[in-house]
């Protein structure tokens, strides 16, 4: 009997224990997930929350529902992993023995690691959008906003989804238009990288953007505090940034128990994780997968999708006593909201930056790099397909994990 | 990518003015660059700051963030700021002949 242990009832955890649930029955493995709550949240969802495009009930089920029976599950904090052991202590007291871990814990945020932030004006003129709570109140703030200078700020990276905080920008300067007021809002983007985005071709584009908006654009931002009751951010360089209204990125971070657990994880406690096999450095017997991975790619469900199959196969093989055979790409794939209907969408991977083109096939239907209705139609339905296809496991039609070249323009 | 003279060496550098290979600094070509991008005088903390760099570059075959020098290196983010203005990650990198951090994705 194989015992399997995951921890993380999220987008990589449920995934995974109902693939390998197919995969294998109850007399030959037993696959338990452990999670504190019975609340999964859509996560790429929230960015719609403070607009009012989506309510908060919308995009929020029960983690058990998406479980298929025969999967045991645990509801409790965890203390620790102590890999020399092949145990896991939960914060109840339970100890948990495994043959096979794997860690899909995700990534949070970490808003009280910012001086100030979580002080005076905190959730009254300073929100964050990553979480349901802040989210909903950022929607009640916004509904009754009458304008002023709307700062959107990235703290630091890594984050999850880093192209959502451009999506905020281009959605608040289209529902600004929607209620009439956009001329009585100043957008400004304060982000730490050097541009609007990482990578440069997407970053260039992102940029144009920006400015065709009228969003103005603030590189190499280091936030150092910010300071609610002056209403104002203030960088490492002294550089200041007045704001009305303050939506921060807050630091993120893995969870606590990784650092209580010893040589899992690094110093923002994410899981360090091979990027191509995708086991944890510290044990064979360990995978990581999402959000909670140090791997050189986006924090993104598309890519938790991806590495999933990629994982499975892994697990399958290192329980034969095989040589691991399958090698993640790091493939992503984003839709970014712009805001009127519309949206980009983005593919790449460790190697490929996003390039222009179309996809997912050399014809097409869906363009890259380029604003189009279809892409925004795609963005919509993707809830839909994360809980009908993306969590039981089953596979997107014409959609393989790893990226292809094949209607992209890479000259 | 190209070569420049740092020191009386010819060193390979990248697009953004990064050493490629760790093995060709030395000290000497630290303060070259470092002279280069106004940082006439390097103190301790510096050197500490860009000793920590090269060490943890060696082990992990990355270059850590600004954060990950403000928990590990012994440095304050507040006082990297000071030693190495803008962007002390990338500067500090660029100084310890490491290549540029990846920052993010």
């Amino acid at each position: 009997m194989k015992k399997v242990l995951i921890l993380g009832g999220g987008t990589g955890g449920t995934n995974i224990a109902n693939h390998l649930r197919k995969l294998h029955n109850t007399k030959e493995m037993t696959i338990t997930v452990v999670d504190r709550d019975d609340v999964h949240i859509y996560q790429p969802g929230l960015l719609f929350i403070p607009f009012g495009i989506y309510k908060p009930e919308e995009i929020v089920r029960p983690r058990l529902k998406q479980l298929s029976s025969n999967i045991n599950h645990i509801f409790s904090e965890i203390d620790r992993v102590e890999h020399s052991a092949n145990q896991v202590h939960l914060k109840d007291g339970q100890i948990l023995d495994y043959d096979l871990l794997v860690i899909a814990t995700g990534a949070e945020i970490l808003p009280e690691e910012t001086e100030g932030l979580t002080g005076t004006g905190w959730q009254k003129n300073m929100f964050d959008f990553y979480t349901l709570e802040g989210a909903k109140n950022l929607a009640q703030k916004l509904g009754t906003w009458q304008g002023g200078r709307l700062v959107i700020n990235v703290v630091d990276m890594p984050i999850k989804c880093p192209v959502a905080p451009l999506e905020f920008a281009f959605l608040a300067d289209w529902y600004f238009h929607k209620r009439g007021i956009r001329d009585k809002v100043e957008i400004i983007y304060a982000t730490p990288l050097d541009g609007a985005f990482t990578k440069p071709m997407a970053s260039k584009f992102l940029q144009n953007l920006l400015s065709q908006k009228n969003i103005i654009l603030e590189t190499e931002f280091n936030t150092a505090t910010a300071d609610g009751k002056n209403s104002k951010l203030v960088a490492y360089d002294e550089r200041e940034i007045p704001f009305d209204l303050l939506v921060s990125i807050p630091i993120h971070g893995g969870s606590s128990y990784i650092e209580k657990s010893p040589g899992l994880g690094d110093e923002l406690n994410f899981v360090i994780t091979d990027k191509n096999t995708l086991q944890a450095k510290c044990a064979a017997n360990i995978f990581a997968i999402g959000d909670v991975t140090t791997l050189p790619t986006s924090k993104a469900g598309s890519v938790t999708h991806f590495a999933a199959e990629v994982l499975v196969e892994n697990i399958l093989a290192w329980f034969k006593g095989e040589e691991l055979p399958a090698h993640f790409d790091g493939h992503a794939n984003c839709f970014i909201e712009t805001g009127f209907k519309r949206a980009l969408l983005i593919d790449f991977n460790y190697e490929t930056e996003p390039l222009p083109g179309h996809f997912p096939f050399a014809f097409g239907p869906m363009a890259l790099l380029k604003e189009t209705r279809l892409n925004h139609l795609g963005k919509m339905m993707f809830s839909w397909l994360y809980w009908n296809f993306l969590l039981p496991a089953r596979p997107l039609p014409g959609i393989p994990s790893k990226m292809s070249l094949k209607g992209k323009k890479t000259s | 990518m190209g070569l420049k003279e740092y020191a009386g060496k010819q060193i390979e550098i990248d697009d953004d003015g990064f050493v490629v290979n760790v093995s060709d600094w030395n000290e000497e070509i630290a303060k070259a660059i470092a002279a280069e991008n106004s940082l006439t005088n390097l103190n301790a903390q510096h050197w500490q700051v860009i000793n920590f760099m090269r060490k943890k570059f060696t082990e992990d075959g990355d270059t850590p963030s600004v954060r990950a020098l403000g928990k590990l290196s012994g440095v304050s983010i507040k006082e990297l700021y000071e030693l190495f203005p803008k962007g002390p990650a990338k500067l500090a990198a660029k100084i310890a002949g490491v290549p540029k951090p990846r920052g993010c994705i």
